[in-house]
């Protein structure tokens, strides 16, 4: 790797491993003494390694630093030695060695057991994105804040309103044990997707940051099936859906970054490797009795790798959507079955269907009507996308439905 | 032209430190420009990479682990350049790097 390049990686890949480490050495009451000696260790490489080159072994070199930099922080903090003393049996014979298990089985195990303390329903959800990027991924406020489009000051509250709610739970950083992989699972797993969804829906035009998002959600989906404890059927159907999704990440936008809808888009920008990937994780999802929303939301998205229509992918797609609605219901999967619906049954049981619904509040409503419509009745179809126009919020939204109305227009009907 | 020994400290416990991956890079950088320019008006008289351990012997002759003056700071690296008087050390030292991230520059004359 070039020079130039290295420091940053090392950064991306070895900050969080420190500062997980040094959590589950400490306990998230002190977090931030974590993060600033993992930083500390950053900032001493930047000055040590201008001097006479990079070490042979970075890694290694950050791992010792960080050792001692903590050991010495153990051995001259005395209130930090008292408070935390009995829980990382430090003796109090100055002399004795505190280890610090830089292993990389110990690594796996402290991001793991950080996974499941972020995670954690007490933490806001405006907050759990924000905190766990940080946390687990290792980025900076400040690259939060761009990412979101929200001002740094904001970011940081919110990161530490949810330090304080990890805190003031006492919540411990421990490896998680088999009932509370069960209970908790869902979260952590809410989470990632969360982030995935702040990457790949994100209205920020910064393309290679929200691919950075998606690819940190899908590196913590990997650390879950790394573990035998995590690695559960429904952690493989998550990682199935977002390489789906992932698959079309350069074919949803132009040139000029709209969004393309996926009927219009170009399938040779699809990009094949993900898809066999997705398609082999579904597989793998595809033991035990549990049909969770994720092994639902992958087997549509798995239809729609296929680009062609046929009777079998909207009569499998119909069938999906029955099972995830009445897993969870919300009124965008909702309206996504009755557009399945109408493939199946025709425009006319898809109108029936969507009246009944009567999400008059909702573009996207407004929208598949404008799109059942259109073939039956001209005039309702284009008054339906124009109310759908006066709800829609973002410009891209609002684009694609002037585009179906010039459509409308264009097509003699 | 007179001998100055630069300490570089680091504030470790300042909770805005988190620097991001491009700005370590440019931190390496402008070490590596910082030493580049001192070389090249030859004031370096001593530069040496220190290890991270180091020992502090106090007044009871308990013999510490680590190189710390202070709990909340640690050091990084020290050297000695050639500097007309304190006034130009001073100006010298404002161009440490180390001073982006919450640290301090201290200067010593040598006799």
């Amino acid at each position: 790797m070039e020079e130039k390049e290295l420091l940053p990686h090392l950064f991306r890949t070895e900050y969080r491993k420190l500062v997980a480490v040094l959590c589950y050495l400490f306990g998230i009451e002190h977090v931030e003494i974590a993060e600033d000696i993992a930083s500390d260790t950053f900032l001493a490489a930047a000055e040590t390694w201008a001097i006479k080159g990079v070490p042979e072994n970075p890694a290694a070199w950050l791992y010792t630093v960080a050792k001692n930099r903590t050991k010495n922080h153990l051995k001259r903090n005395a209130l930090f030695e008292q408070k935390v003393a009995s829980e990382i049996r430090y003796s109090s014979d100055k002399e004795a060695e505190i280890e610090i298990d830089m292993s990389p089985r110990n690594i796996t195990d402290s991001q793991l057991a950080m996974i499941f303390a972020v995670c954690n329903p007490l933490i806001p959800a405006d907050s759990q994105v924000a905190l766990a990027l940080n946390l687990l991924c290792g980025f900076g406020v400040q690259e939060i804040a761009d990412a979101f489009l929200l001002n740094k000051e904001v970011v940081y509250k919110r990161i530490q309103r949810a330090k304080e709610k990890l805190k003031e739970g006492e919540i411990s950083i421990a490896a998680p044990s088999a009932t509370e992989i069960t209970d908790r699972l869902e979260t952590v797993l809410t989470t990632i997707y969360l982030l995935y969804s702040e990457g790949y829906y994100s209205i920020s035009q910064n393309t290679t940051l929200r691919k950075e998002l998606c690819a940190e959600a899908i590196r913590l989906n990997f650390l879950l099936m790394e573990s035998e404890l995590t690695d559960r059927p429904e952690v493989s159907a998550l990682l199935s859906l977002m390489c789906f999704h992932s698959s079309r990440f350069e074919a949803r936008t132009n040139q000029n970054g709209e969004m393309v809808l996926y009927e219009d888009q170009d399938e040779s920008l699809w990009n094949r490797e993900l898809i066999e990937r997705g398609t082999y994780y579904l597989s793998r999802a595809s033991t035990g009795d549990k049909l969770s929303r994720y092994h639902l939301e992958a087997g549509i998205a798995y239809w729609h790798t296929h680009k062609e229509d046929s009777p079998e992918k909207w009569e499998s797609i119909l069938d999906l959507y029955n099972h995830l609605l009445a897993i969870e219901y919300s009124p965008v999967a909702a309206l996504n079955r009755i557009y399945a619906l109408a493939k199946v049954h025709g425009k006319e049981a898809g109108i029936a269907e969507a009246e009944r619904l009567n999400l008059t509040n909702n573009h996207f409503y407004y929208s598949l009507l404008g799109n059942l419509y259109a073939g039956i009745d001209k005039a309702q179809a284009v008054a339906h996308y124009e109310t759908a126009i006066k709800l829609a919020h973002s410009e891209s939204d609002k684009a694609i439905l002037f585009r179906n109305i010039a459509r409308l227009q264009d097509n003699a009907g | 032209m007179d001998e100055f020994l630069l300490v570089f400290r680091r504030d470790f416990k300042d909770k805005e430190n988190q620097p991001s991956p491009e700005q370590l890079q440019e931190h390496f950088e402008k070490w590596h420009a910082w030493y580049d320019r001192m070389t090249a008006e030859g004031r370096i008289v001593l530069r040496r990479r220190w290890d991270g351990e180091g020992l502090v012997v106090n007044a009871q002759k308990t013999v510490l682990n680590g190189p710390y003056a202070e709990i909340k700071e640690t050091i990084g690296g020290a050297v000695i350049i050639r500097a007309t008087d304190y006034e130009e050390a001073a100006e010298l030292a404002k161009t440490v790097p180390i001073l982006e991230f919450g640290g301090n520059v201290e200067i010593r004359k040598a006799l």
